[in-house]
């Protein structure tokens, strides 16, 4: 075994297993509380829960075949070749040849601000796309490397896929709020008779259950996407060995962000959650109920909890970290285990 | 990469497969019987530097060490040291047009340098040039991650000559691993030590 000087962040890793840990803990929960729920009272609400799983499962997966084409063409970029952008396929390349993996479609976003993003299916229907605000925003090549360095990293670390399948259950539960609060709507005449015995209704119940957990679900789905970002820091940084150039290219896109108008940001948020910095600072209301009282205990401000990147303090921060690990003389050896 | 580090989004950094490159001075044997192309002695090794002074120490320790057989017989020229617009450092060695083996040789020791250092990932490619009776330029490309060779003939302007490419890529397939998978045929123009 070659000595390696990239020892992973235990750190790191501690917290993304406990996150993603909760995750399936609340999944678990909501699919037993639902049974639960059903089998109690043999209820006509199975026909809403297996709507909800239906579409929700379905749009899932739609929405991860064609991640490609519904990002591309959300950001109104299109594919380059070599021949259009030789400068930017040319440090692509060699990204691409340092991390042993297959090369994406590159795309260019016609968007004045700078950003970056990655997505698609799996790695070789992949596509980095760059805008032209970010080519444009006086980043050096080996800033704009850095830049991609921390694309290719999500690409590598599957985020799309891995993202798609957490949102999964926010994405049913979501639905089954809707659903149940039509029924009640419409089928509300029936309620009399179609009661249990509990004289409360099942899809209200089952409304009840899916809002918690689609608010508790939303929170730690922002909280891994955070993790994810600084995983993706974490190894674009070690691939191009320069995390300091990493750092200016954060800071330098981060100012540029904040001096573009809002219609701009509004346009791009939907694409948020794969961007190489955050579109909005703050989300909208959605399930803002169940975080507000999470956040009670005066811990991070409501817009951290809710965000979908780390601060640019926590980046940088990290970056430093990186940094001074890689300095670090021979002799005193970094982890030199099997890596893991 | 496995399951677990894709969960968790940890990168193991790719170490280079350097054994490979050994297989180079035989197939220049074959390269020249079947498409006259000759070594030109010269072929550089790429890397991405790292910042910090660690690397930059290992980087001229590498350098000394290369140069001290230099002006010996089979020693070669000093090596170069060049940092293209991307940020790559090369380090070119050049040799006489029959000292393959010390070329290689040379290539190794900084490949190895670099490994052993804990610095392998950061190795790209490594290049050997060559020429024939027209003047035509060819180099032999090693990616070091995948442990596979591919031709780079590069012609006036940012144009390939992707027939010599495949004729010497057909002509090699006994004697080297060829990279099979073309997206990866690289360019890298106005390399040095071409």
């Amino acid at each position: 075994m070659a000595r390696t000087r990239y020892a992973p962040d235990r750190g790191l890793t501690v917290r993304m297993t406990v996150t993603m840990f909760l995750l399936g803990l609340v999944f678990v929960a909501f699919v037993a509380a639902i049974i639960g729920i059903l089998t109690a009272v043999h209820a006509s609400g199975a026909a809403i829960v297996l709507f909800a799983l239906i579409f929700g499962g379905g749009s899932a997966i739609a929405s991860l075949f064609y991640s490609d084409k519904i990002a591309l063409s959300a950001a109104g970029a299109r594919v380059v070749t070599p021949k259009d952008a030789p400068e930017l396929h040319a440090i692509v390349d060699r990204l691409c040849a340092l991390a042993d993996m297959d090369k994406p479609r590159v795309a260019i976003a016609p968007t004045a601000m700078p950003n970056a993003f990655a997505t698609g299916r799996n790695s070789k229907n992949s596509v980095l796309c760059v805008t032209d605000g970010l080519l444009r925003s006086g980043l050096d090549t080996e800033e704009l490397e850095g830049v991609l360095a921390h694309e290719l990293s999500h690409v590598a670390h599957k985020d799309v896929q891995v993202m798609t399948v957490a949102s999964l259950l926010a994405i049913v539960a979501g639905l089954l709020v809707r659903f149940a609060f039509y029924s009640e709507l419409f089928g509300g005449g029936r309620r009399s008779s179609n009661n249990n015995q509990g004289g409360i209704p099942v899809v209200l119940i089952i409304m009840a259950v899916s809002v918690v957990v689609y608010a508790v679900s939303f929170l730690l789905i922002r909280v891994l996407s955070r993790y994810r970002e600084l995983a993706a820091d974490r190894s674009g940084a070690l691939l191009t060995g320069q995390p300091s150039k990493l750092a200016s290219a954060l800071t330098k896109v981060s100012q540029g962000m904040s001096r573009i108008p809002n219609e701009d940001l509004r346009a791009a948020e939907p694409l948020n959650a794969f961007y190489f910095a955050p579109a909005m600072k703050l989300t909208r209301g959605g399930g803002g109920g169940g975080g507000g009282g999470r956040n009670g205990g005066g811990g991070p401000s409501l817009s951290q909890l809710f965000s979908t990147h780390p601060s640019l303090e926590k980046r940088l921060e990290q970056l430093a970290k990186i940094q001074r690990e890689l300095g670090q003389p021979t002799a005193g050896g970094l982890s030199a285990g099997p890596g893991d | 990469m496995g399951f677990l580090d894709t969960l968790l989004g940890r990168t193991k950094p790719v170490q280079p497969k350097l054994d490979d490159l050994f297989a180079l001075p035989s197939a220049a044997i074959t390269l020249q019987a079947s498409t006259g192309f000759v070594p030109t002695g010269s072929g550089s090794v790429c890397f991405r530097s790292v910042e910090g002074k660690t690397f930059s120490d290992i980087e001229s320790e590498v350098r000394d060490l290369l140069n001290m057989d230099a002006g010996k017989p089979g020693g070669g020229l000093p090596v170069e040291v060049t940092r293209d617009s991307y940020g790559y450092t090369w380090l070119v060695s050049s040799h006489l047009s029959d000292e393959l083996d010390a070329l290689v040789t040379d290539l190794h020791a900084v490949n190895s340098a670099l490994a052993d250092n804990g610095f392998g990932p950061q190795l790209l490619c490594t290049l050997v040039a060559f020429r024939d009776e027209r003047e035509r330029r060819l180099a032999l490309v090693y990616l070091y991650k995948r442990g596979t060779f591919y031709p780079f003939a590069p012609l006036s302007g940012k144009e390939r000559d992707n027939a010599l490419e495949i004729q010497v890529k057909n002509a090699l397939g006994d004697d080297l691993k060829i990279e099979q998978d073309l997206t990866r045929w690289f360019p890298v123009w106005g390399a040095p030590g071409m």
